[in-house]
C-alpha cells in the first residue's frame, strides 16, 4: 500500500541521464577530434563542422524554451524567435564593439554602418557593450525585459490560446520591421557582421570554435536541467495545471498570470542566451532572424521531437537542421520547402506526440503493469481551446 | 490709373472688334507693322491682334508662329505663304496675282511668347467653349499681363458660366501679383483665387508682392490659412480613400479567413496561399487570352473571378478533407499542419512559374483615374472597394439565406445536435473551408491587380488579415469589415507622421495592445461556449 | 469600521424573506438585489440570500433558474450588473476581487461539469489543491512537508480514492472526477463550499455517500451550499432549501416546506 511518501519525480530521468550523456560525450570528443587529430584523418572533425554542430546545439536550447511554454503551459508562442534575436544583437554589439578600429573606416568607436550612415555619434543604447559582462547582462535582460512586459500585459487581459499566438507572431512581426530601419540603429538590412574577436580570442580561431561548441553544449545541458528542475517543482505542476484547465486553477487561489509569466520570461532568456551563443559561431545577426516564419519553424522542432518532454524539443531542433543542412545542400535543394511543409503535416497527423512521446507511449504500454508515476508529464495536452 | 485707362479702351476697342467694325483698319494697322519686321513692331502688332478677335487674325498668327508670313514687294506687305509656296492676302485668303519676291517675318524668344499669348488670347474667343475654357486656363497659368485687357474683353460678354469662372480666375492670377493694382481689385482677386483652395492658389497667394497694402496681406494671409486648411482637409480625406481602399483589401484577404477561423475554428495559415493561388490563376487566365483571344482582354478579370473562386476552392476542399479533418477541436495543431501547407504550395508556385514576379495587366477599365474636389480616385481602386463589398454582401446573403449558410451555422453552433438533424456536418465542413478558400481565391484577383503576383504573395498579407479577424472579434463578419476598414485608415492616417514602416509598427503595437483589452476583438461573440 | 456600519444601514433588508435574513454583519455569505444580465437577459433578478458561518444550504431550481450563475458571482467570474456581495460578515466586498482572490479568501467552488487536472495524477491534483503558498516563485522551491502529507492521507481516506492516487485525473470516471473534486475543495480547507451538481452521474448508493461526506464537512465547521436536482439526495442532506427560479428566490424553508409550496410544484416539481 503506498502512502504519500512516494518519491517524487527524479531529477533526472532515464532519457534525461541518455541525453546529458550524449551531450557530455559530444563535449568531449568533437573538440578532440577536431584538435588533436591530423586534418587529414579519417577521424578528423573540420572546423566548419564543429560551428555547425555548435549552431545545432543553440538551435536546442531554443527549442527546449519553446517547449518550456507550449509543452507546459500551453502558450503557443509564434514569435520566440524575437527573443533569440534579441539575445543575438546583444551579442552581435558586443562583438561589433569588439572591432574598435579594425573596421573599413577604421573609426575607433563607431561601427562601420554608423559611419556609412554619416552618425558622428555612438547612439546611448551602444553604450556599454563594449564591456563583455554588461552585454552578458543585456543578453538577459532584453529578452526578459521583452518577455515580462508583453507577458505582463497579455497574461492578465486573459489573452489565450490562437489570440496569443496571432500577437506573439506580430510582436516579433514589428520588431522585424523595426530591425530592418537603419535609423534605429542595430545595422538595419544587413545586421551586424565582420566580427573579428570575442574576449580578445581571434572568432575564427579553431580554438575559440571549440570553446564556443563546448560553451553552446553545456549552456544546452545546464537549460535542460533547469527546465526538469521547473517542471518538476511544485510550479511546474501549477503550469501544468494551467496549460489543462486555467480557469479551475484560478478557482483554486493560483495567480495563474503569475505563473505563465514567470515560465515565459525565463523561457525568453533561455531564447536570449540561445542567440548569444548561435551569434558569434554563424557570425551574423540581422533581422531576417526576427521574421514570423524562422518563429513557426522552431515550433515544428519541438512538435517533430514530442511536445511537452524536454529532451524530445532539442532532438527534434538537432535532427531537423541536420535535415535541412542535409538538403539544402545537395540535389534536393528545390524540394526542401516541400519535405518541411509534408513534415509539419506529417507530424501533426501521425505523429501528435512526436518522437520521444510516441517512445515514451510505447515503453509505458510495455510495462502496463508498473506504473511509472508522473516520471513523464503527459505528451499528449489538451488543445488549447 | 493710366492702367485702368489703358484696360477699359482695350476693352472698348475689342468690343468695337467684335461688333464687326473697323477691323479692316486695326488688323490692316497690324500687317502693316508686321511688314516692318522688326521685332518691336512685330510684337505691338501681335498684342493687336490678340485683342481684335477677327477670325483672320488666328490664321495670321499661326502663320507666324509655323514661320509661313512673309513679306515683300514696296510698299512692303504681307502674306501667308499657302500650301505650294502660293501667296494669299492674309485677309481674305485668295492667292495674289502679282507676288513680289518675299522673305519669312523674323521671329526671336520675345516674339515667340507674344505668339504664345496672342494665340491664347484668340482662342479665348473661339466659338467653342471648351477650347475657351483650355484657353482661359492656359492664360491664367502663363499669368501674362499682356492678356489682361483681352481677358477683360472676354469677361465682359462671356455667357457660359464655367468659362467665365475660368476667365475671372485668370484674370485674379494675373491681378494679384501685378505691380499697381488698387487695392480693392486686388483683394478681389485673392478672394477668388482663395475660393479655387488648391495648391495653385496657394502659389499664387503667396506672390502677392511685398509692399502691398496691409489690409491686401491680411486678406492673402487669411485665404492662405483657409487653403491650408481646405487642403488638410483634402489630404485627409485622400488618405481615408487610400485607407479605404486598403481596407477592401485586407477585407477580401481576411473575410475567408474570417469564415474558416470564426465560423469553424480553424486557423488556416495556408489562407495567404489561396490568395495567392487565385492570383496567379488571374495570371493564367490571362495569358491564355493574350494568346489565343486577345480581344477578350478586358475580360480577363470577369473571367478570372468565378475560376479563382471555384480553382481555390477545391483546393481548400481537398486541404480540409486530407488534413483538417483530422485535426478538429486541435486549433494549434491546425495552425501548425496549415503552415506545413502553406510552405508547399508556395514552393509548388516557385517551382511552376519560377520564383520572380508576373506580369498581371489591368483591363483598361480598371485603369485611369478622376477627381472630386481635391480627390483623385483611380479606377482601379474604387473597383476593388466594389469588389470587396460586393463578396461581402454576397457572402452575408449566404449565410443567412441559404440552405448551406443554415448547416453551416448549425454546424457551427453545436456540431453533434445538427449532425442529429441530419444534416452531413463532413461535407458542410468541406463546403464551409472550400468557400472560405475561394474568397481567398477572389482576393487574390483583386491583388493581383495591386501587387505584385509572386509566390510570396501571400504572405504579405497573413499576418495583417489575422490582426483584422482578430481585432474585429471572431465570429462576426461585420466586426471583419469594421476591423479591415479602420485598420486600413489607421495605417494610412499614420502613414504621413510615423511613415510606412512606424506607421505599420505602431499599428501593430496598437492591435497588439487593444487585444489585451478586449481579448475578444471589437465585436466579440457572447455565450458561454466561448468561455466555457 | 464604520465603513461597515454604513453599509449595514444601506444594505437593510426590504422584503419578507423572514427570520433566515441575518443582517450583514452576521452572515457569513451576503447577496443582496444581485441582478446579472446577458445581452438583455436576466438570469439573475434582484436576488437576495444570506448563508450563516457553519451553515448548509441546499439550492434547487429548474434549468436556467439561474443557480450556476450565482456561484459564478460569488466566485468573482461573472461580475453583477448591480447589488452586494459581501463575505465574511460584510468585511469584504466580493463584487471587487478577482477569482484568485476569492479563492484565497476561504470560498471553494466545485463546478457543474467536473474539472480536474486531467494530465497529473490524483496526488498531484490534491497537492495543488491542497491550502498553502500560492505565489509563483516560492512554490519553485517548494517542499511537501509532513503535515501536509497527513492532510492529504486524511483526504484520500474521506473521499475513498487511496487506490487510486498514482493514476491520472483524466483516467478517472465521472463519478470518480465528482470526489476528486470534493476532495480537491477539502483540501482548499475553504470556509464556504460552493458544490454545483455533485451527485449528476452517480449511481444512488454513491449519492447517498455524497450526501454523508457533504454533511461531515459541514460538521468540521465549513458552510456549504450545494446545487443539485436529485431530490432523494437533497432530502438525505436534511438542511434548509431553497427553490430559485427566474433569478430570484421562489421559496426557502425545509424541504416539506418548500415542496409543498403551490409556485414550486408549478414551476419545478410538477404535479
Ligand atoms: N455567459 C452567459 N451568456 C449568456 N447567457 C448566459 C450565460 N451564463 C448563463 N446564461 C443564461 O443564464 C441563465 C441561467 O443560467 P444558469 O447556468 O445559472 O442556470 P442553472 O440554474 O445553473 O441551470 P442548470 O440547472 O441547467 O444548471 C440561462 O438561461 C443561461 O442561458
Ligand atoms: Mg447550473
Amino acid at each position: 500500500m503506498s502512502t504519500s511518501e512516494t518519491r517524487p519525480p527524479a531529477l533526472l530521468t532515464t532519457s534525461g541521464l541518455v541525453f546529458l550523456g550524449v551531450l557530455g560525450a559530444a563535449v568531449v570528443l568533437v573538440p578532440a577530434l577536431n584538435l588533436l587529430t591530423a586534418p587529414d584523418s579519417a577521424l578528423h572533425v573540420p572546423t566548419y563542422v564543429v560551428s555547425l554542430l555548435g549552431k545545432y546545439l543553440t538551435y536546442a536550447l531554443l527549442a527546449l524554451s519553446v517547449d518550456l511554454i507550449w509543452g507546459y503551459v500551453g502558450i503557443l508562442s509564434l514569435g520566440h524567435g524575437a527573443f533569440f534575436a534579441l539575445g543575438g544583437y546583444a551579442m552581435g554589439m558586443y562583438l561589433m564593439r569588439q572591432i574598435g578600429p579594425r573596421g573599413v573606416y577604421g573609426d575607433p568607436v563607431l561601427p562601420d554602418f554608423m559611419v556609412f550612415l554619416n552618425w558622428k555619434e555612438l547612439p546611448w543604447f551602444w553604450y556599454g557593450f563594449d564591456l563583455f559582462p554588461f552585454a552578458a547582462l543585456m543578453v538577459l535582460l532584453a529578452p526578459g525585459i521583452l518577455a515580462l512586459v508583453f507577458g505582463w500585459f497579455a497574461f492578465r487581459s486573459r489573452v489565450t490560446g490562437v489570440y496569443l499566438s496571432i500577437i506573439t507572431q506580430a510582436m516579433t512581426f514589428a520588431l522585424l520591421l523595426a530591425f530592418f530601419r537603419n535609423d534605429m540603429g542595430f545595422g538595419g538590412n544587413n545586421g551586424l557582421t565582420d566580427f573579428k574577436d570575442i574576449l580578445g580570442f581571434n572568432i575564427q580561431a579553431d580554438g575559440t570554435r571549440v570553446v564556443l561548441f563546448v560553451l553552446s553544449a553545456v549552456a544546452l545541458g545546464l537549460g535542460y536541467v533547469l527546465c526538469r528542475f521547473l517542471v518538476r517543482s511544485h510550479f511546474g505542476k501549477v503550469l501544468v495545471a494551467i496549460r489543462d484547465a486555467e480557469t479551475r486553477v484560478r478557482f483554486t487561489g493560483y495567480r495563474a498570470e503569475n505563473y505563465k509569466l514567470v515560465a515565459f520570461v525565463v523561457s525568453a532568456m533561455l531564447a536570449g542566451i540561445a542567440g548569444a551563443l548561435y551569434v558569434p559561431q554563424v557570425g551574423i545577426i540581422n533581422p531576417s532572424e526576427f521574421s514570423p516564419a524562422n518563429s513557426i519553424e522552431i515550433i515544428v522542432w519541438v512538435a517533430v521531437g514530442g511536445r511537452g518532454t524536454l529532451v524530445g524539443a532539442a532532438l527534434g531542433a538537432v535532427l531537423v537542421n541536420y535535415a535541412k543542412t542535409y538538403f539544402t545542400s545537395g540535389l534536393l535543394a528545390p524540394y526542401w520547402l516541400f519535405m518541411l511543409g509534408g513534415l509539419f503535416v506529417a507530424v501533426t497527423l501521425f505523429l501528435p506526440k512526436g518522437i520521444v512521446g510516441t517512445f515514451y507511449d510505447w515503453r509505458a504500454r510495455r510495462r502496463a503493469s508498473d506504473d511509472i508515476p508522473g516520471a513523464e508529464p503527459a505528451a499528449a495536452p489538451k488543445p488549447a481551446e | 490709373m493710366l492702367l485702368a485707362l489703358a484696360v477699359l479702351s482695350a476693352a472698348a476697342l475689342s468690343a468695337a472688334a467684335l461688333a464687326g467694325r473697323a477691323e479692316a483698319q486695326d488688323v490692316g494697322g497690324a500687317l502693316a507693322q508686321l511688314a516692318t519686321n522688326k521685332y518691336d513692331d512685330t510684337e505691338a502688332a501681335l498684342s493687336v491682334l490678340a485683342l481684335s478677335g477677327d477670325p483672320a487674325a488666328v490664321g495670321i498668327v499661326s502663320a507666324l508662329a509655323e514661320g509661313r508670313l512673309v513679306f515683300g514687294g514696296t510698299p512692303p506687305r504681307v502674306f501667308i505663304q499657302g500650301e505650294g509656296g502660293a501667296l494669299l492676302d492674309p485677309l481674305t485668303r485668295q492667292p495674289v496675282a502679282d507676288a513680289p519676291a518675299v522673305k519669312p517675318v523674323r521671329v526671336n524668344n520675345r516674339v515667340r511668347r507674344a505668339i504664345e499669348a496672342a494665340s491664347g488670347a484668340l482662342s479665348l474667343v473661339s466659338p467653342d467653349p471648351a477650347k475657351r475654357l483650355e484657353a482661359a486656363q492656359a492664360v491664367g497659368r502663363s499669368r501674362d499681363v499682356a492678356a489682361l485687357p483681352a481677358l477683360d474683353a472676354v469677361l465682359a460678354k462671356e455667357t457660359d458660366p464655367k468659362v467665365k469662372s475660368a476667365l475671372a480666375l485668370a484674370r485674379a492670377s494675373i491681378v494679384i501679383g501685378q505691380a499697381g493694382v488698387s487695392e480693392a481689385d486686388r483683394i478681389a482677386a485673392i478672394e477668388v483665387v482663395g475660393a479655387q483652395g488648391n495648391q495653385d492658389a496657394l502659389a499664387l497667394l503667396r506672390s502677392v508682392p511685398a509692399d502691398a497694402s496691409p489690409a491686401v496681406k491680411d486678406a492673402a494671409a487669411a485665404a492662405i490659412a483657409g487653403i491650408e486648411r481646405n487642403l488638410a482637409l483634402w489630404g485627409a480625406a485622400q488618405n481615408v480613400w487610400y485607407g479605404l481602399s486598403l481596407g477592401s483589401v485586407l477585407l477580401l484577404a481576411a473575410i475567408g479567413l474570417a469564415i474558416t477561423f470564426g465560423v469553424m475554428g480553424v486557423i488556416n495559415m495556408a489562407h495567404g496561399e489561396m490568395v495567392m493561388l487565385g492570383a496567379y490563376t488571374t495570371f493564367v487566365v490571362q495569358e491564355l487570352i493574350r494568346t489565343h483571344n486577345p480581344g477578350l482582354f478586358d475580360w480577363s478579370l470577369i473571367i478570372a473571378i468565378p475560376l479563382a473562386f471555384l480553382f481555390t476552392g477545391l483546393i481548400g476542399v481537398i486541404i480540409e478533407r486530407t488534413v483538417i479533418r483530422f485535426l478538429y477541436g486541435r486549433a494549434l495543431e491546425t495552425l501548425l499542419a496549415t503552415w506545413g501547407i502553406s510552405l508547399i504550395l508556395q514552393q509548388a508556385i516557385r517551382t511552376l512559374f519560377g520564383p520572380t514576379n508576373r506580369e498581371v495587366g489591368a483591363p483598361s477599365w480598371m485603369s485611369g483615374s478622376f477627381e472630386i474636389g481635391q480627390l483623385s480616385i483611380t479606377y482601379g481602386r474604387l473597383w476593388i472597394i466594389v469588389f470587396a463589398l460586393l463578396v461581402f454582401v454576397a457572402l452575408l446573403a449566404v449565410l443567412r439565406l441559404t440552405r448551406i449558410g443554415l448547416e453551416m451555422r448549425a454546424v457551427t453552433q453545436n456540431r453533434r445536435m445538427a449532425a442529429s438533424m441530419g444534416i452531413r456536418t463532413n461535407w458542410v465542413d468541406a463546403m464551409t473551408f472550400g468557400l472560405g478558400s475561394g474568397i481567398a481565391g477572389m482576393a487574390g484577383v483583386a491583388l493581383s491587380q495591386i501587387d505584385n503576383v509572386s509566390p510570396n504573395l501571400g504572405q504579405s498579407y497573413i499576418i495583417d488579415s489575422f490582426l483584422v479577424v482578430v481585432f474585429g472579434g471572431v465570429g462576426n463578419l461585420w466586426g471583419t469589415l469594421v476591423g479591415a476598414m479602420s485598420l486600413g485608415v489607421a495605417n494610412k492616417l499614420l502613414e504621413p507622421y510615423a511613415g510606412a514602416v512606424l506607421g505599420k509598427i505602431a499599428l501593430l503595437v496598437i492591435v497588439i495592445l487593444f487585444i489585451q483589452k478586449r481579448p475578444r476583438g471589437l465585436f466579440a461573440l457572447k455565450g458561454r461556449s466561448i468561455e466555457a | 469600521m464604520s465603513d461597515t456600519e454604513t453599509l449595514v444601514r444601506d444594505i437593510e433588508p426590504d422584503d419578507g424573506l423572514g427570520a433566515a435574513k441575518k443582517t450583514l454583519t452576521e452572515a457569513l455569505l451576503y447577496l443582496n438585489a444581485v441582478t446579472v444580465t446577458f445581452d438583455g437577459f436576466r438570469a439573475l433578478n434582484e436576488l437576495s440570500f444570506t448563508v450563516d458561518p457553519g451553515e448548509m444550504r441546499a439550492i434547487i431550481g429548474p434549468n436556467g433558474a439561474g443557480k450556476t450563475t450565482m456561484m459564478d458571482v460569488i466566485t468573482g467570474k461573472t461580475r453583477p450588473d448591480k447589488g452586494d456581495v459581501f463575505f465574511n460578515g460584510g468585511t469584504t466586498d466580493l463584487t471587487r476581487l478577482d477569482e484568485t482572490e476569492i479563492a484565497t479568501l476561504g470560498i471553494g467552488r466545485k463546478f457543474q461539469k467536473p474539472t480536474v487536472f486531467e494530465s497529473h495524477t490524483v496526488l498531484d491534483n490534491l497537492r495543488l489543491a491542497l491550502k498553502g503558498q500560492r505565489s509563483a516563485l516560492p512554490n519553485i522551491f517548494r517542499r511537501e512537508t509532513a503535515a501536509e502529507r497527513e492532510c492529504i492521507d486524511a483526504i484520500f481516506e474521506t473521499i475513498r480514492l487511496t487506490e487510486h492516487r498514482d493514476r491520472l485525473g483524466g483516467a478517472l470516471s465521472h463519478g470518480q472526477k465528482q470526489w476528486l473534486e470534493i476532495g480537491m475543495l477539502l483540501a482548499q480547507d475553504p470556509k464556504l463550499l460552493l458544490v454545483d451538481e455533485p451527485v449528476a452521474g452517480m449511481t444512488d448508493a454513491e449519492t447517498a455517500q455524497t450526501a454523508e461526506l457533504l454533511r461531515e464537512i459541514n460538521a468540521n465547521g465549513h458552510s456549504v451550499v450545494v446545487v443539485e436536482h436529485d431530490m432523494t439526495f437533497v432530502r438525505d442532506l436534511g438542511v434548509r432549501v431553497m427553490c430559485l427560479h427566474e433569478g430570484s428566490v421562489l421559496a426557502e424553508g425545509t424541504l416539506d416546506q418548500v415542496s409543498a409550496n403551490e409556485r414550486v410544484i408549478e414551476v419545478y416539481l410538477g404535479r
